[in-house]
């Protein structure tokens, strides 16, 4: 599973990049956390509020920080 | 073995920096004292009752504000008169923070209404967020503050409108359609603005200043002849100086030798009443706040909210803190020196020529009809090229402002870079020119270079 975190590189996007993390730890799953930084590529996925979280290139969530058990949620 | 190398030379140039720390030289030393008394002064006057409760506001409007219902005026579909207008407004709303700003902007461009709302909003963004119109009212006096807020407004759409107007014929290269943030509907729309307004409410009334009583003419600023007025009351008086303070809050410290006169003054009878019954409203509304808190939200949210103006008070105060003392080391607070003497900043962008007049001992020949006559021009637009590449961290525009205003700035070249400086630097030139291209990027700095450029001198025209 692939794990997209969308962000320019502002507080919000690491804290974004961290529960993701910390909820593929808890739900112990395998994962590739990626970090999208470049503005291009965050808009090639359709989104304009960072942060954003992708799962498997699917957009799961824009504009805030989910809790880790938000993102637990959307992993499992 | 390349980083103990990096590391080795890092040292040796701190230690040559020690070495030669210009300790004990007079303009050196004062330029620390200058510094160290700005922060304290920031410290004491803005903190509390002004930066608290904006990271509040910010934070609330980042979490109860709908922003998707926003967003829809700028999509793809959106009727065009009506997305440059949300676009040059929505800044409030939107870019509560700076580094928001930029994928907006892509997006708005990319997947949404455009080029033109598109750098309406980026123009307009920066300078209307919450934080930036407090904090420039407050530091720099609210009709600067409000002239930042209207200007950037009213010339976004004309940047915006002109961009589209010199770029209709070019190619469309849209994205994909957007993905917009769903938010559940919760409350209505009058609930999340009587939550607002209930909190801006907290910040205005809290900082009501009581009206002033004297009114006090002083020669000014460094150089310059001219008589100032200040209204307000007095603060503190000895025999080198009395220092008043403004309604807005901003205090003038006055030399008894450059004193003209002191005058009392009819005090606003509705506003010192206000000012009496601040902190009786400011407990009103405070727990109106917190009743409608209570009812409408859920504890996710609250807690979002906690941890968003954390957020902003975690990424702004440090910055804030170092551009501060920056100013201040700088150029010193009003009236005082820095390390650069405030004749320069007179001579390049100060209210009259008379300073680099003298000095260049250009006076009396041909060039100083020709400089008189355009000066207004040349100063307006060093400050909006100076404004539009200088890189300002998010809000320490305003602590530079207020040093450059104290060393004989003029009003008008001071809100020429208000306008162009947040809106651009160069490193945000490189991102944008990734997104919209080379030859847009040039149009877009022209544009804003010149629209500072023309507000600052209506508004210098207006003000003296």
């Amino acid at each position: 599973m692939k794990i997209q975190v969308l962000g320019t590189g502002c507080p919000k996007c690491s804290k974004l990049a961290e529960n993701a993390a910390t909820a593929a730890a808890e739900a112990g799953l395998d994962v590739e956390l990626v970090k999208v930084s470049e503005l291009n590529d965050i808009l090639a996925f359709g989104v304009m509020m960072t942060p954003a979280l992708a799962v498997d290139g699917e957009v799961k969530v824009v504009g805030k920080v989910p809790s880790v058990a938000d993102i637990k949620a959307m992993l499992v | 073995m390349r980083k103990e190398i990096k590391k080795a030379l890092l040292l040796v140039l701190v230690f040559l920096i020690c070495f030669w720390l210009p300790v004990g030289f007079r303009r050196f030393d004062g330029a620390v004292l200058e510094a160290l008394h700005l922060i304290r002064w920031y410290a004491r006057e803005h903190v509390l009752l002004c930066l608290i409760p904006a990271f509040f506001i910010a934070g609330a409007i980042g979490v109860f504000v709908r922003q998707d219902a926003v967003m829809r005026h700028l999509g793809a579909k959106a009727p065009k008169a009506i997305a440059y207008g949300v676009a040059a407004v929505s800044g409030t709303v939107l870019a509560v923070c700076s580094c928001t700003v930029l994928p907006l902007f892509a997006g708005i461009y990319r997947m949404g209404a455009g080029l033109g709302p598109a750098c309406a909003f980026l123009y307009s963004g920066p300078a209307i967020n919450v934080l930036a119109i407090v904090l420039t009212a407050r530091v720099l006096g609210l009709e600067l503050g409000i002239a930042r807020a209207v200007g950037a407004v009213l010339f976004s759409v004309v940047i915006g409108l002109g961009m589209h107007a010199i770029f209709k014929h070019e190619q469309d290269d849209r994205g994909p359609v957007a993905a917009l943030p769903v938010t559940p509907e919760g409350r209505h729309l009058w609930q999340d603005a009587a939550l607002l307004v209930a909190m801006v409410g907290v910040l205005i009334f809290a900082n009501w200043a009581r009206s002033g009583d004297v009114r006090a003419a002083f020669l000014c600023c460094p150089g310059g002849l001219n008589t100032f007025e200040v209204e307000g009351r007095i603060v503190s008086q000895s025999e080198e100086s009395i220092t008043v303070e403004t309604p807005t809050g901003r205090r003038q410290d006055i030399p008894s030798g450059q004193l003209q006169s002191v005058g009392a003054r009819e005090p606003g009878a509705v506003y010192n009443r206000v000012h009496q019954a601040r902190w009786g409203i400011v407990l009103g509304l405070l727990i109106l706040l917190g009743v409608m808190i209570a009812r409408w939200s859920s504890r996710d949210e609250r807690r979002e909210w906690v941890s968003t103006s954390w957020g902003f008070a975690g990424q702004i105060l440090p910055l804030l803190l170092l551009g501060v003392a920056a100013a201040g080391f700088l150029l010193g607070r009003p009236g005082h020196g820095g390390m650069i003497p405030a004749r320069y900043i007179e001579m390049l962008v100060g209210g009259s020529p008379d300073a680099l007049l003298a000095t260049s001992g250009l006076a009396g020949t041909l060039l100083e009809s020709f400089l008189r006559s355009t000066w207004m021009f040349w100063t307006n637009f060093a400050a909006s090229l100076l404004g539009a590449f200088m890189y300002f961290a998010t809000l320490t525009e305003v602590p530079a402002l207020q040093a450059l205003l104290g060393a004989g700035m003029g009003k008008g070249p001071a809100l020429a870079l208000l306008l162009a400086g947040p809106a651009l630097s160069l490193p945000n030139m490189l991102v944008i020119r990734s997104v919209i291209g080379t030859k847009k990027t040039v149009v877009f700095t022209v544009l804003v270079v010149t629209m500072a450029t023309l507000t600052g001198m209506v508004y210098g025209a207006l003000m003296g």
